[in-house]
Formats: C-alpha cells, sequence, structure tokens
C-alpha cells in the first residue's frame, strides 16, 4: 500500500479501526482530540459502536462493559481524563479483561497545558489505579510506529487478557508523517469463551473484580503475577542506533528519544562513540539489556519530557555499576538537540560520579543552583 | 542530508497548508518527512507556523532551533525567526506585509511582494503560494514541478480548478531568486 501523509491522532485512530475495532468510547481533550473526532466520523460509517461519554469516568466504564462482551474496545485521553479513567483501569485489569487506551501527554500535574509532555509515566507504567497490577505499555516516536504499536496493543491485549496502553506526546498527536496504513480486517464475529455474551445453553460466565475471600484475591494476584512473567519474557521491545561500539548510551522513549536520536548523530561527527537505545515496551521495561550494557559501556544518559520518571527504571537496572546522567525538558516543552548534544558532550569529557542523585545535579544545573 | 523550513505567519494565511504541500511533495518524491505545527491555545488571527523536515534518512528531533529557511509571511514571523535562519539559509519574506528592511548578514533574504503579487493574479489567497515558489527558487531542496504534482495528487477534484493559478502564483514567486551566500 502507497504512503499516506498522516496525522498521528488520526492514524492511530484508523489503524485501530483497521485492526477490527467494535467500539470506541471517549471524551474530547487537547492534544488527542482529533483521535475521536476521526472516530465519530468512521465508526458509525462503517455501522460500528462510536460514543461520547459524559465523562471520561463514563467512557473508561462503557469500555469495561464492551470488553465485558469480548469487544475490541478502546478509549483515548490525555492526562487529566486519564486521571479520572484510573479506577476503572483498575476494575478492567482485575476483571482481566483486554482493553486499549491511548494516551497523549500533555504538560501538568493539574490542569497543566497543551503542550507535548512525558510526565504520566509513573501514572501509567508503575501503576495510578489501585491495587496490584500491570499495564502493557508501547510508546511509538513516528506515526508508523504509532500505527504499528495501536494494533499490537490489541493483539497484545488479548493475548494476556489485560489493559494495553499506547503512550505518546502531544506533538506526535499532532505531527504529520508519511505512513502505511494496514489493510482493513473484517470485525471479529465470534467471541472468546470467558465473554459475557449471553448464557443461553451454557453455564454462565461470571466477569467480576470482586474477591471477598481474601485467600481467593491473593490467588488470582499470583495468577495475574505469573502471567506478567511471561510478558516480561516475551514482550520487550526496544529500539537501538549506533550501539555496535557506543562507549557511551542515550535512553529515551518516544519523542524524547528521536530527539536523542539528532543529538547521538551530532556527537557521532564530532567523534564520540555515543549510542541510542529506544525503549519501545516501557512495561515490560527491556531492564535486562540495561544491565547487560552496563557490564560494557561507560555511562548513561536518560533524557526524559519529566523530571525523570524513566530515570529510575534504568538507574535500578544499572545498579550503580556505572554512572547515569538526567537531562529533562518539562512543562510542555520538548527540548532541542543540541541542548541533549551538550549533555553528551559532558558526559564523554568526564569526570563522572557513582554519587548522589543524577536528578539533583540536573535540578542544580537546570536552576543556576551550584 | 536533510532540509528545515518553518513557515510563519497570522492563521488564515495558509501556513499550515503550505508546510503541507512541501510535505506532500516531498512523500511522493520518496523522501522521509515531517511537519509538525505550532498548536496551543490559538485564536484567529493569532500567529501560527509549522516546521517541515525533508530527509533522506530516519528523521530525529522533528523540531529545530536554527533552520535552513523560513517563509514569514507577516512582519512578526519576520522580528522572530530573522536571527535563528541558519547561516548561508533563506529567509523568504512576504514583502506586502513586512515592508520593513531585514538586517542580518550571510544569509539570503528574498523579499517578494507576494501578497500584491496574488492579488494581481486575482486571488489573495495565492500568497502562500508565490511564498513557496519563492522558496523553491532559492532552496534546491525539491523541484517546483513536485509542487505542482502534489497540488494535483492531493487537493481535492472540486478544487483542481485553482490548479492553473497555484501553478502561476508558483511561477511567479520562483522568479524573485538571489545569488547565494558564499
Amino acid at each position: 500500500m502507497a504512503r499516506e501523509l498522516i496525522k498521528g491522532n488520526e492514524a492511530i485512530a484508523e489503524a485501530a479501526i483497521r485492526a477490527g475495532l467494535h467500539a470506541y468510547f471517549g471524551y474530547p481533550i487537547t492534544p488527542q482530540t482529533e483521535l475521536l473526532e476521526w472516530m465519530s466520523r468512521r465508526m458509525p460509517e462503517l455501522g460500528r459502536a462510536f460514543v461520547q461519554a459524559e465523562s471520561e469516568l463514563g467512557a473508561i466504564n462503557m469500555v469495561y462493559g464492551a470488553a465485558c462482551a469480548g469487544a475490541r474496545v478502546m478509549t483515548s485521553s490525555s492526562g487529566p481524563g486519564v486521571s479520572l479513567m484510573m479506577e476503572g483501569i483498575s476494575y478492567i485489569v482485575g476483571t482481566e479483561v483486554p482493553a486499549v487506551l491511548v494516551d497523549v501527554m500533555r504538560g501538568g500535574p493539574g490542569l497543566g497545558n497543551i503542550s507535548p509532555a512525558q510526565s504520566d509515566y509513573n501514572q501509567i507504567v508503575h501503576g495510578g489505579g489501585h491495587g496490584d497490577y500491570n499495564l502493557i505499555v508501547l510508546a511509538p516516536s513516528s506515526v508508523q510506529e504509532a500505527i504499528d504499536l495501536t494494533v499490537e496493543c490489541f493483539d497484545l491485549a488479548e493475548k494476556y487478557r489485560t489493559m494495553a496502553v499506547l503512550l505518546l506526546d502531544g506533538s506526535l498527536g499532532q505531527m504529520m508523517e508519511p505512513a502505511e496504513l494496514p489493510p482493513m480486517m473484517p470485525v471479529r464475529e465470534t467471541f472468546p469463551a470467558w465473554a459475557a455474551t449471553g448464557a443461553v445453553g451454557r453455564k454462565p460466565n461470571i466477569l467480576s473484580s470482586i474477591h471477598l475471600n481474601p485467600p481467593d484475591q491473593e490467588v488470582t494476584n499470583l495468577h495475574m503475577l505469573q502471567r506478567w512473567q511471561t510478558v516480561e519474557a516475551n514482550e520487550v521491545r526496544v529500539k537501538e542506533y549506533y550501539m555496535e561500539d557506543a562507549r557511551f548510551v542515550v535512553v529515551g522513549y518516544g519523542s524524547a528519544g528521536r530527539v536523542a536520536l539528532s543529538a547521538v548523530r551530532a556527537a557521532r561527527a564530532e567523534g564520540i562513540p555515543v549510542g541510542l537505545l529506544r525503549p519501545i515496551s516501557l512495561n515490560p521495561f527491556p531492564s535486562n539489556m540495561i544491565s547487560k550494557l552496563a557490564d560494557r559501556v561507560e555511562a548513561f544518559l536518560v533524557t526524559e519530557m519529566s523530571t525523570g520518571q524513566m530515570l529510575e527504571d534504568v538507574r535500578l537496572a544499572v545498579a550503580h555499576r556505572r554512572p547515569v546522567e538526567f537531562y529533562g525538558r518539562v512543562g510542555g516543552i520538548v527540548p532541542f538537540p543540541d541542548e541533549i548534544l551538550e549533555e553528551i558532550r559532558r558526559l564523554a569529557k568526564g569526570p563522572l560520579t557513582l554519587e548522589g542523585h543524577p536528578r539533583n545535579r540536573w535540578l542544580a544545573r537546570m536552576t543556576g543552583a551550584n | 542530508m536533510q532540509t528545515e523550513i518553518i513557515v510563519a505567519g497570522f492563521g488564515g494565511q495558509g501556513v499550515l497548508f503550505a508546510g503541507q504541500l512541501l510535505s506532500y511533495a516531498a512523500m511522493d518524491e520518496g523522501r522521509e518527512v515531517t511537519w509538525i505545527p505550532s498548536y496551543g491555545p490559538e485564536m484567529r488571527g493569532g500567529t501560527a507556523n509549522c516546521t517541515v523536515i525533508i530527509s533522506d534518512e530516519e528523521i530525529g528531533s522533528p523540531l529545530v532551533k536554527n533552520p535552513q529557511a523560513v517563509i514569514a509571511m507577516n512582519l512578526p514571523s519576520v522580528d522572530k525567526y530573522v536571527s535563528s535562519v541558519r547561516a548561508g539559509g533563506v529567509l523568504v519574506v512576504n514583502a506586502s506585509m513586512a515592508p520593513r528592511e531585514v538586517e542580518r548578514q550571510g544569509i539570503i533574504v528574498v523579499n517578494v511582494p507576494a501578497s500584491e503579487i496574488a492579488e494581481s493574479l486575482g486571488d489573495k489567497r495565492m500568497t502562500n503560494m508565490v511564498l513557496l515558489g519563492a522558496l523553491l527558487g532559492n532552496l534546491p531542496v525539491l523541484p517546483l514541478e513536485s509542487i505542482e504534482k502534489a497540488l494535483k495528487a492531493h487537493l481535492p477534484a472540486r478544487h483542481h480548478r485553482l490548479l492553473p493559478l497555484n501553478s502561476q502564483a508558483l511561477q511567479r514567486g520562483a522568479e524573485y531568486t538571489k545569488q547565494p551566500v558564499v
């Protein structure tokens, strides 16, 4: 199929439709509204379900219902809306039904602003809703990757009976790039055996997140964790650039990752042996890969559009064996490549330390406190 | 090889469309391209801009501090971007709306009375096409014909009666060529 010039938000919507989406429920919020808008036009046109809910709480609970009925279902939102959805997300995962959420991150906390940010990493990757659970989280850095990972989100959510999240920032949602959409898949007409599809002639399927007897809840939680181990063993995804002979490694995902790519190329042109590791799956996180890298490289630079959230996962994997430094821009600001280039130069020049916390050093540099 | 272009002006001047047209043309020529608009709490008549990057390899940052070329469709855009154009780069100015002399050495400044040219062609909405023509007349990133082809390929059929006028506007702009800075 030919490449088309498509906007990130619209590409994600159309990719979901072509992946056989039965139903979409959502509520508008910048910078993801084009996604909902696209759905509002396309879904009824195809005879599928689209509801603009009365709020994000309504939307996520409609998703919960459709997921229990075995439908391919998704919603999308941004920070403030996703916060409202957290209760429903926990219920969906607790009930072990598959669904997809697209989170197009913006500046926060609070109402913040509508500019690009990556500050919801902790909320999505490390929980946000209550209880012990894991979401599968994939982070695209281009429109093509957003399309491909949207389709994967549905497959993974259904394979592991959990929620999969496509996590991106506003700039990728608003950006246009040439990309190829997948062919239109027919919507599924048969439903999984566990789904609540009407119990005529069979035993009812009970779908619930309630386990009032604590030992039952414990069994469920351990069972979900075992399933998560399978996810960890099979679903780690990264993209590596210039890593073969790298002595220094930049780690960044999504838009921060692609800005870092420009910086890494510029640093290579100056003769600095630096590579880029761009995690695509944020959960499961490429911890083992980073841990192995720590055996052969000299130092790491983590770059994010947050005050250092993924930073902690990298530090855990490196486990104080190598220096880890940090550079972030926050509040809705996207870094320019030359800012990251400057940090790479600093990393290569040294001296570096294993002492203290990289976030504190970064904050001191940002605020001119040293 | 990577070329970065910022198109800036008032909302409604066709800033975003001019950038999209460049992007379509680049895509049709088999290049990699990114188009990213300024977005935010914008208002009618406020400023708008977009950044287009055209490259032969996977594009990293979609935003640049020092673009190779800027099309400034009004005076505020000239003021905002005049100092950010990379040395040796191109600044195309809509002289009809930015009559002041641009003070910047080491770049090609192309002053085009684009709004007046567009009006003389009978449609003020052609201003962005005149300026795009002037850009490509001075920046060898894409041939002018690729824009004409892209218009034909991607403009909805109901607008195809405007194709000849668009071509004229592009050609008129492309006449404003200046010597490169050595």
